[in-house]
């Protein structure tokens, strides 16, 4: 490898970046040299894909500067962004996949004529000169993933990129083609490219990056090198858990009797197993955390538990009943509660938010020649007032704010009094109000018997919350903890798929 | 795409506009605006084609009376068509339903010695029957396999319109006059004029019936909230515990029936027959009526009444003032347009501005969810 040239090829300073109320990037600095790898990691929503999205223009930050070879300059669109040497390979590829390697190189060229053969042959040198095997004639449709993402770099290389930015490129592909990109990373990187690495697998990013850069909720929490120490990155990017939120009233969990009793699950998505053996209790009074870079199965394992997807084995008792494969009303009939992540999607917004209330229970609400509209609207004047929805019965769900809609679905779910509660993401996009106050009901319905399952990417709110923990890593239980005996630098590197078996604590 | 959109504070004037009675009145003035010049250019008078358009067939108790009639079908097709796509259930095949229904009144029409009190009811169910056999194909296939209802529905009108014709030209060919029409149904059968010396007939008080049946079905029943939750959101109606196939397929058969209706009253009230040219497409008009109507009952109740005041309106236009009286089918169109856009322009109470994609992007996801079929809901499905 070159000795790093310490004349920074781009230079990011102060970059502010807010959606709404929400502080995407707060004032982070990110330098990035010739020659070197520079990871940026972090948690889901910690901001690095915002960050790069600013440098190669797809977004506009509030402030800061972007400088290049020394230059301040503005980037207002990727056009801007490649004309100063950032080239990147997002997440959804661009690719227009009824054409042709060779079409797709060439696309954004200004060129009043394509000539099919021409192309072919830039194609084909570029191909040799950057050492990216890619077959110019074949149909973008027909390639894998990991050869999609080749023509992706190449497409950018061929734009004479200095900088490339790959945003989790690894997340697609299979160790094999790993393997195989980190070794066309590092030759390019020897001839002088820096690359930007994006991602939150501990061990990739160890592997190949020269420098480390960690953001946590849109701040940078530092730079550092390569080589460091994996259990301190995962602090990095993790953080303290805060323990602020106190748990009353620890009854002693009867473990022996659970509610929830889920064994040897299995989800098949894409191909893929989404969850390979499943198995765990939950207890009455108890709360569940399931720990894990999204991604991993949580989504899966919550659908599966909603009745909104058939497992392909396995069973799911509540108490006697077995409910793999059950539909929703039979679940619900169970009585089991369930706050997926997706709060629209498991609404109707067009309704009203006193309809939104019943809809699960239509039919206790009038015959079937009438609905007693009356009866909806008190009872939803009821809820309203008792969950302190901000909202009237006769208003329309889609008006109200994410936390008001989320106060919605709590309350339809809660007041049935749920024997089970399967909860994902319960405060995402909420406000510090209405999060404190859907983490006291969580809390008070495990005060009342119930056993949760709490899906979250918010490690402290995990933390503070559960009563025990569980780590989904690519679809399986890699390891359970009680909650007291986690900490976050060790819940970060079994999420990160760092089984810690090293030190056997884990696993 | 950089198209950005965002939502605005609406200015007065433009509420008061989108509101339902105003929405009406800003859609004929608009498409009065469009179709000046076109009226102009074919030798007439705007002001005065449209006044014989839309006032003139409400100037005499002839005229009043033709348009209840020339709506009547119009009602039940819009309704059936209204009551689908509340439903989420894009049938397009009324033209078909409703033809089938129509074999169905002429061949119970045909039975001899029934009384009045049977053969009125049984050829309305057994037309409501027809429909709702015509319709449960595509319904099957949609939810069973999830196949396109829109494909299905539509392509099995010519094959209603096959049925019927190989019907005129084989068993049912008039044995007097060898035309290819149907004999005659006996006198029990044919519905009874609602009043004297007119075309009006029992038809058009089913119909009215049926609207507000409809209506309360939809607006205040059980099954119709299921209705309109799978209608709104499929996958929040599931997850509420709602079988969502069930009441696709119920939506189905009654908007069916409902279309089946619609040609038994122009076999029982009008014809007295069934006849290859029975319905000038009025299952397709159906599907104008419901949409402008915005899916409501009164709307389509009140978009039935103007369509059939347009047509009857046009081809008197078309004598009186030497105009071809095709205009009026271009005035339609144009309403339709405008309607579909006006309600677009309330459904999104957006205006489109050029801003930065990630904006746009935040302002997508957030309006995304408010809409029942969002273009990102749409440009997945079309994946």
């Amino acid at each position: 490898m070159l000795p790093i040239d310490p004349e920074p090829l781009v230079e990011l300073r102060g970059i502010t970046k807010r959606f709404g109320h929400l502080v995407a990037n707060d004032g982070v600095d990110l330098t990035i040299r010739r020659g070197e790898v520079h990871a940026l990691l972090g948690e889901n929503g910690a901001g690095k894909t915002t960050l790069m999205r600013i440098l190669y223009g797809l977004t506009t930050p509030d402030a800061g500067d972007i400088v290049v070879d020394g230059r301040p300059i503005v980037i207002r669109s990727p056009r801007d962004a490649i004309a100063a040497g950032i080239g990147m390979v997002t997440q959804h590829f661009s690719l227009v996949r009824p054409m042709t390697v060779a079409e797709n190189l060439a696309l954004g060229r200004s060129s009043f004529r394509y000539d099919e053969a021409a192309a072919r042959a830039r194609a084909r040198d570029a191909s040799v000169r950057y050492g990216i095997s890619v077959d110019p004639g074949r149909r973008v449709g027909d390639l894998s993933v990991g050869e999609q993402q080749r023509v992706e770099i190449l497409k950018a290389l061929a734009r004479d990129c200095r900088v490339l930015v790959l945003d989790e490129p690894t997340a697609v592909l299979v160790p094999q083609e790993v393997t195989a990109l980190f070794a066309t990373l590092e030759r390019l990187v020897a001839d002088g490219l820096g690359v930007v690495f994006i991602s939150h697998k501990l061990g990739e990013v160890r592997a190949i990056s020269d420098r480390v850069s960690v953001l946590r909720k849109g701040a940078l929490v530092g730079t550092a090198a390569g080589a460091t120490d994996e259990r301190e990155l995962a602090r990095m990017m993790v953080g303290r858990p805060m323990t602020d939120l106190a748990r009353r009233g620890d009854a002693p969990i009867d473990v022996d009797r659970p509610l929830l009793r889920v064994r040897d699950l299995r989800v098949t998505g894409a191909g893929v197993d989404a969850l390979r053996s499943v198995s765990f209790d939950i207890a009455p009074g108890e709360i569940l955390g399931v720990a894990g870079v999204s991604g991993n199965g949580q989504t899966e394992l919550v659908d599966v538990l909603a009745g909104m997807r058939r497992p392909e084995a396995g069973s799911i008792r509540v108490g006697d009943t077995e409910l793999a494969g059950a539909r929703p009303s039979q679940i619900i009939a169970a009585g089991v509660g369930r706050i997926p992540e997706d709060r629209h999607a498991s609404l109707v917004p067009d309704l009203s938010v006193a309809v939104n209330l019943v809809l699960e229970r239509i039919d206790d609400f009038g015959g079937w020649a009438r609905l007693d509209e009356r009866r909806i609207r008190a009872h939803a004047a009821g809820l309203i007032e008792r969950y302190a929805i901000r909202a009237r019965p006769d208003d329309r769900l889609a008006t109200l704010s994410g936390g008001n809609v989320q106060k919605v679905l709590l309350a339809r779910v809660l007041s049935r009094d749920p024997r089970v509660v399967v909860v994902s993401q319960p405060t995402r996009g909420l406000d510090v109000g209405a999060t404190e106050y859907v983490r006291s009901e969580l809390l008070a319905r495990r005060q009342a018997g119930s056993a949760v399952l709490l899906v979250s990417e918010d490690l402290d709110e995990l933390l503070a919350l559960s009563d025990r923990v569980i780590v989904l890593y690519e679809g399986q239980i890699v390891g359970e903890m009680r909650a007291e005996e986690a900490d976050p630098e060790r819940l970060g590197m079994l999420m990160a798929g760092r089984a810690a078996d090293h030190d056997g604590r884990a696993a | 795409m950089t198209l950005g959109i965002r939502s605005v504070r609406a200015p007065r004037w433009r509420t008061l506009a989108l509101s339902t009675p105003g929405l009406v009145l800003t859609a004929l003035l608009i498409t009065f605006l469009l179709t000046a010049g076109p009226i102009a250019i074919a030798g007439g008078n705007p002001l005065s084609a449209y006044a014989e358009f839309l006032v003139v067939p409400l100037t005499s108790r002839f005229s009043i009376l033709e348009v209840l009639v020339t709506a009547t079908p119009l009602l039940l097709t819009g309704t059936a068509v209204a009551l689908a796509f509340r439903g989420g259930y894009w049938n397009i095949g009324a033209e078909g339903q409703l033809l089938v229904g129509a074999i169905m009144a002429a061949a119970i029409g045909q039975v001899a010695g029934l009384p009045q009190i049977l053969a009125i009811p049984l050829m309305i169910l057994g037309g409501a029957i027809g429909g709702a056999l015509w319709a449960l194909g595509p319904a099957l296939l949609r939810v069973r396999f999830g196949i396109d209802e829109v494909v299905t529905t539509l392509l099995l009108n010519p094959v209603a319109l096959l049925l019927v014709n190989a019907l005129l030209h084989g068993p049912w060919r008039d044995p007097v006059s060898g035309f290819p029409e149907s004999p005659r149904i006996v006198e029990s059968a044919e519905f009874p004029q609602l009043l004297e010396r007119s075309r009006l007939h029992l038809g058009f008080g089913v119909a009215i019936l049926i609207v507000a049946a409809v209506g309360y079905v939809v607006g205040r029943t059980p099954a119709g909230l299921r209705l309109r939750a799978v209608g709104l959101s499929p996958h929040g109606a599931k997850f509420a515990g709602i079988d969502v196939g069930r009441t696709l397929l119920f939506t189905a058969l009654v908007s069916g029936a409902i279309a089946g209706i619609a040609g038994v009253g122009e076999v029982a009230g009008i014809q007295y027959r069934l006849t290859s040219g029975l319905s000038p497409g009025f299952g397709y008009t159906g599907i104008v009526v419901a949409t402008l109507g915005a899916l409501s009952m009164p709307g389509v109740t009140l978009a039935a009444l103007l369509l059939g005041d347009l047509a009857v309106g046009a081809s008197s236009a078309g004598r009186a003032l030497g105009i071809p009286s095709q205009l009026g089918a271009v005035v339609q169109a144009t309403l339709l347009l405008v309607t579909i856009a006006l309600l677009a322009i309330r459904r999104n109470r957006l205006v489109g501005s050029a801003i930065a994609p990630d904006a746009a992007g935040v302002a997508a996801d957030a309006v995304a969810a408010d809409m029942a079929v969002s273009p990102v809901e749409a440009d997945e499905a079309s994946r």
